[in-house]
């Protein structure tokens, strides 16, 4: 069908567009941007005076729980939660059960994808065998099956040699690896920010070192072995800079943060509040404010959902045994909007972090291609609507914005090669 | 609810703490869940009925009606003979019937979650929980989150609070050094696991002591301690100096397997309470442990059974503060029961 999308504004960072124009398409082809060819003839016109419309957003790491216990989410329910969020495409984790370490578990999952996903997957694949960080996983395997990258996630390659063989391997066969810094014998059973808070309300604390030691061997090995990577979920003011040095020396290295770190810090810990249960924990203000630093200076590449739906016995609980995450793919759009509205950061550049991993992972999208499909995402900014049970999509509704009202909401997202007729 | 407020973005959307639940619109105590928050006045009262109370204990019968009627039980998920026994003994004493479940060994042990018991019991009528519990925050998620028309009484949660030791020390404290003005007090030892030293730091403060000073190795601290208002030393000899009051923590065995501390023999020598180590302090200073006392490993035999140990004086004033805070809590549920009914009925009528 040809369509003509005609008065919003249009931003899209990568070709540096932000303003008033119209786009045209054919069965989802972007066609043009502007004037429409002479030649055009729109089916249907929608006149989104007053809207914003953006490359889709691609989100790295959320989890979708699927394969895994139905209770949690499935795919059905969370791929509609991203369409909600904005989401054309999602990176998901491959920590599921059983967990995406081989290249039938993934040829599975995008077979059942195709069937029941109203987004695109483009699946993070397990770096060591089960996760367990002792064997490797078939790496080149996994990679023809159609992962985009591979990852232990948080969980310990604990033999730094083995660590070491990981890389070079990824890096014969061109894999990049995506990984959360942290340290398992400093965190130990922490599950708060260590700090005077964690310390007054009795929680065992995670300190900064558990992310900067690891981050710190990780960089140096990625060094050593020329790989490329991506490191997620930054959450400290030290790590910030250490990326910072890093990119500096010219490492091939990416980074995301979620936006829960940037905007929360431990001080949300005080009513022992299990929705603010994340690993990494909330850090303080000072590492706050470096994170958006980082995002404003580009340091940080990404802002990431970390979207982890628990139904609600996960979370009633005393904080400690509470299951950590928190269901965010809904909420990142206003969240992010909220920081454009403090000027902490441009409309443009919240875009280009929504959108960072189709580039990184040289995926189809997040950029708009006149003569290819697009993705898009038409968004009210003005749209106020409260979070609620009724309104979320995510089968988990464990956010701290239960019952509060935000500003802006995704209207439709327009996937370039399936939802047109 | 508030609109996520933008100018700031970042809303702030922080549960209400501790302080905000276990207190009513009007102040009163509902439930007894942690020092910090409260004001003076409400722990200088809980000092002053715990001392009315105590007279009751030197009577030939040793009871008051006050909670005639009315259901406490005790959940003790985590083992405890000292704080259990005195519980039940005050809830007896104020004629109470006492339920005593010892959840590791029956419910929990059957996978029935913490939530299903605490209903279930709720179902029972009773009147108030006295919840032991190893996870921090456990008693205030209880509190606001389960069962909050429950009187619930924090018996000691993870590494959080002990709200009803601390007022027990501050009760023993009054009694033998009156007003806390002029008071230099010491905590020793495993500050970082230990629930007691939070609360005494935060009563201490509240009620207004001259200083408090915590002792330990960098090992047994937790990182910004000093935030909870007290002067750390890592030594005990300039810890205890001049000090009027020491409290001596109980050292876990299991410290040891957790690299905090090479042998108990060393901490014994460096951390020790001893004759020789007690004559740093006040010559007037006196002597508290939150029991059971590891002899010969945090304390000296001589200095536990010694003159100026108060050690089996805690005990008793256990008892009698928390009888006070049970009947103050659960005065609080009645009367906040009994305005709920008033609405019931008001809007019934209308």
């Amino acid at each position: 069908m040809k369509r003509s999308l005609i008065n919003a504004r249009v931003i899209d960072p990568t070709n540096g567009l932000d303003g008033q124009y119209d786009l045209h398409l054919d069965g989802g082809r972007l066609i043009a941007i502007g004037e429409a060819p002479a030649d055009f003839s729109a089916e249907q016109r929608d006149d989104l005076a007053g809207k914003l419309v953006t490359p889709a957003f691609i989100d790295l790491g959320a989890h979708l729980r699927d394969p895994g216990p139905r209770y949690k989410g499935s795919l059905v329910s969370e791929s509609a939660a991203a369409l909600a969020g904005g989401y054309a495409t999602i990176l998901p984790r491959p920590d599921t059960s059983p967990v995406l370490d081989s290249a039938s578990h993934i040829r599975t999952l995008l077979d059942r994808a195709r069937d029941v996903a109203g987004v695109r997957l483009a699946p993070l694949g397990a770096l060591t065998q089960g996760l367990d960080g002792d064997l490797l996983a078939n790496m080149a395997a996994l990679k023809s099956a159609g992962c985009v990258a591979l990852t232990n996630l948080r969980q310990p390659i604990r033999d730094l040699g083995v660590l070491r063989r990981c890389l070079e391997y990824a890096r014969t066969f061109d894999i990049t690896v995506v990984f959360q810094a942290q340290e398992a014998a400093l965190a130990g059973q922490g599950c708060a920010h260590e700090g005077a808070i964690a310390s007054r309300l009795g929680l065992a604390g995670i300190p900064e070192s558990a992310e900067t030691v690891a981050l710190t061997q990780w960089l140096l090995l990625i060094e050593q072995t020329g790989v490329r990577a991506h490191v997620s979920l930054l959450s400290s003011a030290r790590a910030v800079e250490l990326v910072r040095d890093a990119k500096a020396r010219g490492l091939d290295i990416s980074a995301d943060v979620s936006m829960a770190q940037l905007h929360w810090t431990d001080e949300q810990l005080e009513g022992f509040n299990a929705n603010f249960h994340l690993e990494p924990p909330l850090r303080s203000a000072a590492d706050r404010d470096a994170l958006r630093a980082g995002v404003v200076d580009g340091t940080i590449d990404a802002i990431v959902s970390d979207h982890l739906p628990h139904e609600a016995a996960a979370k009633s609980a005393p904080f400690a045994v509470s299951e950590p995450g928190m269901t965010s793919l809904e909420t990142m759009l206003p969240l992010g909007l909220a920081l454009v509205e403090a000027e902490l950061l441009s409309l443009p550049r919240l875009i280009e972090t929504l959108t960072f991993s189709a580039r990184r992972f040289g995926l189809k999208g997040g950029m708009l291609e006149v003569g290819e499909y697009c993705d898009l995402a038409v968004i009210d900014m003005e749209q106020e609507w409260r979070v609620s049970s009724e309104t979320l999509v995510s089968a988990g509704h464990n956010t701290p914005l239960l019952g509060m009202l935000l500003n802006g909401r995704v209207e439709e997202v327009l996937l370039g090669d399936s939802c047109y007729a | 609810m508030n609109l996520f407020d933008l100018s700031q973005a970042s809303a702030d959307v922080r549960a209400a703490s501790p302080a905000q639940v276990q207190l009513d619109e009007q102040g009163r105590l509902r439930h007894f869940l942690d020092i910090e928050g409260l004001p003076r006045s409400v722990l200088t009262e809980i000092l002053d009925t715990a001392d009315h109370f105590r007279g009751i204990g030197d009577a030939e019968v040793k009871k008051v009606p006050l909670l005639r009627g009315r259901t406490v039980a005790n959940l003790f998920f985590e083992n405890s003979t000292r704080t259990r026994a005195t519980f039940e003994l005050a809830a007896k004493r104020l004629s109470a019937d006492v339920l005593n479940l010892d959840i590791k060994t029956s419910s929990a042990a059957k996978g029935e979650s913490l939530m299903d018991t605490l209903v279930n019991l709720e179902a029972m009528q009773a009147d108030a929980f006295v919840v032991r519990h190893g996870d921090s925050g456990a008693a205030h998620f209880i509190a606001s989150q389960i069962t909050p028309h429950v009187a619930i009484i924090n018996a000691g949660d993870g590494r959080h609070a002990h709200p009803t030791q601390a007022m027990l020390d501050m009760l023993t404290i009054r009694r033998h050094k009156g007003e806390f003005a002029n008071l230099r007090v010491a905590i020793v030892g495993d500050i970082l696991h230990s629930r007691v030293a939070r609360s005494q730091i935060q009563a201490l403060n509240t009620l207004g002591a001259a200083e408090v000073r915590v002792v330990a190795p960098q090992t047994l601290l937790p990182i910004g301690v000093e935030t909870l208002g007290c002067q750390v030393f890592t030594e005990l000899a300039a810890g205890l100096k001049d000090v009027d009051v020491v409290i001596m923590l109980r050292l876990q065995k299991e410290r040891m397997d957790g690299a905090l501390l090479p042998s108990e023999s060393e901490y014994y020598r460096r951390y020790g309470l001893t004759r020789e180590s007690l004559a740093h302090a006040h010559p007037d200073a006196v002597v508290m442990h939150p029991g059971p006392i590891n002899r010969g490993v945090e304390i000296e035999s001589a200095v536990a059974d010694g003159p100026r140990s108060l050690i089996l004086d805690q005990v008793t004033n256990g008892i009698a503060v928390r009888m006070a805070v049970l009947s103050m809590a659960v005065s609080g549920q009645m009367k906040a029961r009994a305005e709920r009914r008033g609405e019931r009925s008001r809007g019934a009528g209308a």
